[in-house]
């Protein structure tokens, strides 16, 4: 055990060794890496954004229940322990004097409210679901229209499936990008450790006669193509994070000129791990393929 | 004990560079692996530490047979040697001391552990004050030092040389010959393959002459 955790801190350590030798060549790496593991994740940082604004700007992937005109105190009671017991998501409650005093707010309607004889808005409740695939929010519709004293259940449908369908597709187009770019990070390790092999030819051939394994001479190079796939990833982070900050103010001023507030959001840590873990695997798995070709094909 | 039964090596091409050579090295023996240019020293020498296999024959090596190892067993094999060839195969873009260090991290010795015993390999062939020194910037003789050094850091059973008197002057070829003897004295096996008779007459020593690939004493 301790003699596999010394062999392994050698690989690390030869491995930070030939890392900084070349720094020019190691900085190119990096950022080829950097960027190509960057471009994805901005889609999908992208995406996430748009979902959001979406959903909270215009009501894409919210339903609206309407209480009949005539609902009293405990209907509503009744409906607010049906929507705990569904488990449905957030939702809020809009009361009708509060929906009266929202439409007279808006430009050009006070006249018209202020001539109507008493409030025609009825009790509502908007509702954000967590599932909040076209399926599940028209059958969560479904269920709601059936309640007692629900006059309406209001979803849009047809919105719905054609945003759903838009960022299913828009989905797909990140992944098939990532793919692409995930092979093109496993070339460039591929052939970053094959120059790196070539000049460590002699080592290697003086390490194996003197009884080194094959895993004893792949094992640096996989810490290598790793630590510089890891390494790509902290620098796409860092990118994604600057790109965020540059675009929050511009995106939070279009928001407000729509009169939504939306502030745009940077990598998630479940992003920032993602991409750290798939810098560190696709490096890895380029470095191991390199020098398994170049083990059994030394020329 | 390394027995040597009818070996016999074909390189592609038809080249026979060995035919039928039994013999046995007891644990702790001299040896001199003596003939002309082309007699078969180095092939043989090469084929007791499994760097090739024999096309006829068997070797067996502390009991295992080589042509019976899988080759994911062989670099365990070859820890049991420590190997001086003849162009030393030394590592230029690292220090004396980092290359005695080599066969130490193959076997994943602790790295303060490792640089006390590569130090003390130095100081035994007189190298310990250029330790930080290139190989490059060594003299002939101290980089066959420097060879055997890295050959003896993870005290190998068996020393198995390659002509590492060639290309050195008569008194630097003593002081390595000297060195060697040293080892044997303390009772590790050493295997010197020689185009140069004139050491074989050392005390101890027992000489095995090839001639034309074929066992001639």
């Amino acid at each position: 055990m301790s003699a596999w955790f010394n062999q392994h801190l050698t690989a690390l350590r030869d491995a930070l060794r030939r890392l900084t030798a070349t720094p020019l060549n190691s900085t190119l790496s990096l950022f080829v890496i950097g960027i190509a593991l960057t471009l994805p994740a901005a889609g999908w940082q992208l995406i996430d954004n748009v979902q959001r604004a979406a959903s909270s700007a215009s009501g894409v992937q919210q339903i609206s229940l309407f209480m009949a005109l005539n609902a009293e105190r405990k209907d509503i009671a009744e409906i607010e322990s049906r929507l705990k017991l569904a488990v449905a998501g957030r939702w809020r409650f809009i009361s009708r004097e509060e929906a009266l005093k929202r439409l007279q707010g808006t430009a050009g309607m006070a006249d018209l409210i202020s001539s109507l004889p008493k409030n025609p808005l009825p009790d509502a409740f908007v509702i954000d679901p967590v599932d909040t695939s076209p399926e599940a929010m028209a059958q969560m519709a479904k269920t709601m229209g059936a309640w007692p004293k629900v006059a309406h259940v209001q979803l849009d449908a047809a919105w719905v499936k054609r945003f759903d369908a838009l960022l299913r597709i828009a989905r797909l187009a990140v992944s098939l990008l990532a793919a692409v770019f995930a092979a093109a990070l496993v070339v460039v390790t591929f052939n970053t450790i094959r120059l790196q092999i070539l000049a460590h030819a002699a080592e290697i051939e003086v390490a194996r006669l003197i009884g080194a394994t094959d895993a004893w001479i792949r094992r640096p190079f996989a810490y290598f193509g790793a630590i510089q796939g890891l390494l790509g990833g902290v620098l796409a982070i860092l990118l994604v994070v600057i790109g965020s900050r540059l675009l929050t103010s511009p995106v939070a001023e279009l928001a407000e000129l729509y009169g939504a507030s939306f502030t745009l959001e940077g990598p998630s840590v479940s992003l920032a791990a993602a991409l750290l873990a798939a810098g560190a695997s696709l490096g890895w798995l380029g470095a191991l393929l390199s020098v398994n070709l170049s083990l059994k094909h030394p020329d | 004990m390394i027995v040597c039964s009818n070996v016999g090596k074909r390189y592609p091409g038809g080249l026979t560079a060995l035919e039928n050579v039994s013999c046995e090295i007891g644990a702790g023996e001299l040896v001199f692996v003596t003939g002309h240019s082309g007699a078969g020293k180095s092939t043989l020498a090469r084929l007791i530490a499994a760097i090739e296999r024999p096309t006829s024959g068997s070797i067996v090596v502390n009991g295992q047979n080589l042509a019976a190892l899988r080759g994911s067993a062989l670099p365990y094999l070859r820890r049991n040697f420590g190997l001086v060839f003849q162009d030393q195969k030394l590592l230029f873009d690292r220090n004396a001391l980092e290359n005695v260090l080599l066969p130490l991290a193959i076997i994943g010795t602790p790295i303060g552990e490792a640089t006390r015993r590569a130090q003390a390999a130095l100081d035994k062939v007189g190298l310990l004050d250029r330790a930080k020194a290139n190989p490059i910037a060594l003299s002939g003789g101290e980089q066959q030092r420097l060879a055997i050094a890295r050959a003896v850091a993870n005290r190998p059973a068996i020393l198995l040389a390659d002509e590492p008197t060639a290309n050195l002057d008569t008194n630097s070829a003593a002081g390595i010959l000297d060195i060697f003897h040293a080892f044997h004295q303390v009772g590790v096996t050493v295997i010197i393959a020689t185009h140069d008779p004139q050491w074989s007459g050392l005390q101890n020593a027992r000489e095995l002459r090839l001639a034309h690939g074929t066992l001639a004493s």
